[in-house]
């Protein structure tokens, strides 16, 4: 029965964990702007290389 | 003298940047046309940069851009200036927030959130889309706060800067806070919950050295949440006795105490579990709560008086030369210059030029006066037109307009309880629940001493009314919602309680029960015929003027002739030639009009007129009349049943007598009434008795709205400016207001049936209590179950009337 000391004392440590990614995700601001990132999500890190293709617009 | 040819056979060409037509005045560059060299110039930037994804993303992107800056941002180089604006700078980096309205779909966000690679003085940028807002980094050595500002207003992002964005309004990290104490007071509910289970559920003696190591884990785990997320109620509750009030945070703090310090003592004297699972629990439920109540609108503000308003900066003329110099430093005697679409930031004289000032952001009237050299011209007026000069009479701080602002007592509402529901029933609450402590002390302590501490920890345990403390922010959370999913977007959850204690409704007219943008349009004078009429339109229809569209509008389908020799002179009017005819339209003096007699001869500053001389000789003047909304009469009528109605208007009472005959018998009509005058009648009301709920638009009505119980500031679209108030009504749900006023009574009844469902929860626990057998296990039962009924019912019961009145 004494492995739930242990059992116990390692669950502390995972809860504790995702808590402090929590209170870390508060504290850099993700929960102030919770619309932009799902636009921000949508765009290519890095343009292509060669000279853009330009869609063409219809006037 | 600009020929006018008729395009509308020519197929146009858009420009390749901002999708305007590509006049004579076009540039080709890299194959496409531009309409202008600002727009060639954001586009070989853009390229040059290697940021041409900019244009797959959206067709036509960029919105207005000029590249003539000159001197415009010059004061943002003025030290004091600087320091007012930043965010923070250590001398090497600085940071700043700039409001930008212009910021509209996605690509605005990649375009600003990548301005490091058009000037590589800029750190970071981010932009928060609801907000509108760009949060920009910078390093000094390379570049500088006027730099950044011309970059984002040469790429047609012009921020807003005004005499708020000056004044730093300290960032708030309440909510930061709040979710701190929620996530903390999570962790802990969880943890002590899971080790409270084997206490409920074995039956067996559970091994003395398991329990203990549970019930100290438990107790060290409860410390937090008591210390720091529970630490707002203690300190309110505090704060409410010091002041002689009891609030709801009173019994709340008293439960919530005597289940720590009873636990406190089971677990170390008795070697008992303890009730710390409840408390966490309880705790956690009231933040969450909280957190419920605490929605809302990112991109409205509510607070907004005429400092978001007015510029920062204004241009002044000394001796000839131009200086801008910020608007606090404008004293009475200075001459400034106002260009078109700048804002007389101060009352003054015009000098020069032909004013045509829009004062809709004032009183909501929508057309531009015109006034000549030597009139008054009232700070908060837009130019519209060519630059004029003026004269400044008054400071800034002292104009009639910020006087308006100033006049108004200090505004207690920060003062003012959040909820008088919860306040008042917190007192009754406290004392019954005292009473009933007393009672059980008193029976049990002839019988058993011992067991009297027992049953008053008990009672005061089970009476604690978190149900109650629920069901408030629950309900008005939840109408909030949906008041806000209908267009009436309220300040905070509070409103919905004032709303609902109305008796009295004020009405401004002009822009709101009239339409700000619309206006139906009467000729007086000798009747023009239709091939008359075709001319008129051929040549208003190239005129961007208010009054301009209001004719084409009405005009159109008429046929369009040529016009030749086209001018408009901003101020004055439109002129040209029509088939060899002289058309002039626009003031009295233009069209030639001195001696015109008839109707339309006697000057009224009610209507906005047009004159029309043909061929030389005045026919007489087009008039524009308001138009009433839509829905007005059957909301009226609606209203009446329950409210005392008033209308309030500056105008002159020119239309007493069609409003009267319209709903005379159920609105009380005042006219001519100044701003002041405004607040005045609405304190005079209030000094009655009477609650008074007040929907207006302009400025003009600010200290009204600032007055009343309930201001209500009424606009065509949320994105624009709307004066401080308690709640921002859209125009197309403007009908539904009946609904509104129904909809916030109704959540107050519920609130008060949810009371009535907590008490039975209560009288059940105490039914335990006096007993002296309040368990841990009942109360740890009890406790959750009242408060998520409560929750369950009254989300529940406002969704459901909500949609039985046709909300979404």
């Amino acid at each position: 029965m004494s492995v739930i000391f242990v059992l116990i004392g390692f669950s502390l440590i995972v809860a504790g964990g995702f808590l402090v990614a929590f209170l870390w995700a508060v504290r850099s601001g993700q929960y102030e702007d919770r619309h932009t990132p799902s636009i921000r999500i949508l765009f290519e890190d890095h343009p292509p290389a060669s000279k853009p293709t330009t869609v063409d617009h219809q006037p | 003298m600009i020929p006018l040819e008729n395009t509308d056979n020519v197929t146009e060409t858009t420009c390749f940047h901002c999708g305007d037509a590509v006049r004579e005045s076009g540039v080709q560059h890299d194959g496409k046309s531009f309409c202008c060299a600002g727009c060639k110039v954001v586009y070989a930037l853009l390229q040059e940069n290697n940021l041409g994804q900019y244009y797959t993303l959206y067709s036509a992107p960029g919105r207005t851009s000029t590249f003539e800056h000159g001197d415009r941002f010059s004061y943002l180089s003025d030290p004091v200036v600087e320091q007012k604006l930043l965010d923070f700078t250590d001398g090497a980096t600085s940071a700043v927030t700039f409001t930008i309205p212009q910021i509209h779909c996605s690509s605005c966000v990649w375009l600003l959130e990548r301005l490091y690679i058009v000037d590589s003085g800029i750190v970071h940028a981010r932009v928060d889309f609801l907000k509108k807002q760009l949060r920009i980094r910078f390093a000094r050595s390379k570049t500088s706060l006027r730099r950044v500002v011309e970059i984002l207003a040469s790429l047609g992002y012009e921020p807003e800067i005004t005499l708020a964005s000056a004044a730093h309004p300290p960032t708030a990290h309440v909510q930061r806070t709040l979710y701190y104490r929620i996530g903390i007071a999570g962790f802990c509910f969880g943890n002590i919950m899971l080790l409270s289970f084997p206490e409920y559920l074995s039956t067996a003696d559970i091994d003395q050295s398991l329990r203990y190591l549970f019930t100290t884990l438990s107790l060290f785990l409860s410390l937090p949440v008591i210390l720091y997320s529970a630490s707002d109620y203690f300190r309110s509750a505090f704060a409410g006795l010091r002041r002689r009030v009891i609030t709801i945070d009173v019994p709340l703090a008293i439960g919530i105490l005597i289940l720590f310090l009873r636990s406190l003592y089971e677990i170390l004297l008795l070697g008992e579990p303890g009730y710390l699972d409840s408390m966490s629990g309880l705790v956690l439920l009231l933040l969450l709560g909280r957190l419920f109540q605490a929605k809302t609108y990112d991109r409205l503000s509510f607070d907004r008086d005429y400092t978001s308003y007015f510029p920062l900066a204004v241009t002044t003329l000394t001796n000839g030369t131009e200086t801008v110099v910020p608007v606090s430093g404008i004293r009475a005697g200075d001459r400034i210059l106002l260009r078109n679409n700048e804002i007389a930031p101060a009352d003054g004289i015009l000098l020069r030029g032909n004013a045509s000032l829009d004062y809709s952001f004032v009183t909501g009237e929508s057309h531009p006066v015109g006034v000549g050299a030597g009139s008054m011209i009232y700070a908060g007026g837009r130019q519209v037109g060519s630059t004029i000069e003026v004269e400044v009479l008054r400071e800034v701080s002292r104009s009639y307009l910020t006087q308006l602002w100033n006049d108004v007592p200090g505004n207690d509402r920060a003062i003012r309880s959040v909820s008088r529901i919860a306040d008042a029933t917190g007192k009754y609450f406290t004392f019954g629940v005292v009473a009933f402590a007393g009672l059980a002390a008193l029976l049990w302590f002839p019988i058993d001493p011992s067991k009297a501490w027992n049953a008053v920890t008990a009672v005061l345990i089970v009476a604690c009314p978190c149900a109650i403390a629920l069901s408030i922010p629950f309900t008005f959370g939840m109408t909030l919602r949906i008041f806000g999913r209908n267009g009436l977007y309220l300040k905070n959850t509070s409103v919905v309680e004032r709303l609902s204690h109305v008796d009295s409704i004020v009405f401004d007219k002009t822009g709101t029960l009239t339409h700000a943008r619309r206006s139906s349009v009467e000729f007086q004078g000798s009747a023009l015929t239709s091939a008359e009429e075709s001319k008129i339109l051929s040549l208003v229809r190239h005129s961007h003027h208010p009054l301009s569209r209001v004719l084409t509008c009405n005009l159109s389908g008429l046929p369009r002739r040529d016009v030749v020799n086209f001018v408009e002179q901003a101020g004055l009017g439109l002129q040209g030639y029509v088939d060899g005819e002289e058309i002039r339209l626009g003031t009295r003096e233009f069209a030639h009009a001195e001696n015109a007699a008839g109707p339309a001869s006697q000057d009224d500053p009610e209507h906005s007129r047009v004159w029309v001389s043909i061929g030389g000789t005045c026919r007489g003047a087009f008039l524009f009349h308001n138009v009433y909304r839509e829905g007005l009469d059957e909301l009226v009528t609606a209203l009446g049943h329950r409210y005392r109605l008033h209308l309030v208007s500056g105008d002159a009472p020119s239309e007493r007598k069609a409003l009267g005959s319209r709903f005379g018998q159920i609105v009380d009509l005042h006219f001519r009434h100044s701003p002041a005058e405004k607040r005045q009648f609405i304190q005079s009301l209030q000094e009655r008795g009477r609650r008074v709920l007040m929907l207006g638009d302009g400025l003009n009505d600010a200290g009204a709205l600032r007055q009343s119980d309930v201001g209500v500031a009424f606009t065509e679209d949320i994105a624009s400016f709307s004066p401080a108030c308690d709640a921002i009504l859209e125009s197309d749900a403007f009908r539904s207001l009946d609904d509104f006023l129904r909809l916030a009574r109704e959540s107050v009844s519920i609130v008060l049936a949810s009371f009535a469902i907590s008490l039975v929860y209560n009288a059940a626990g105490l039914s335990f209590a006096f007993r002296g057998e309040l368990s841990p296990l009942i109360a740890a039962i009890l406790m959750p179950l009242s408060s998520i009924t409560v929750v369950a019912f009254t989300t529940f019961s406002v969704r459901a009337l909500a949609r039985k009145r046709g909300f979404r």
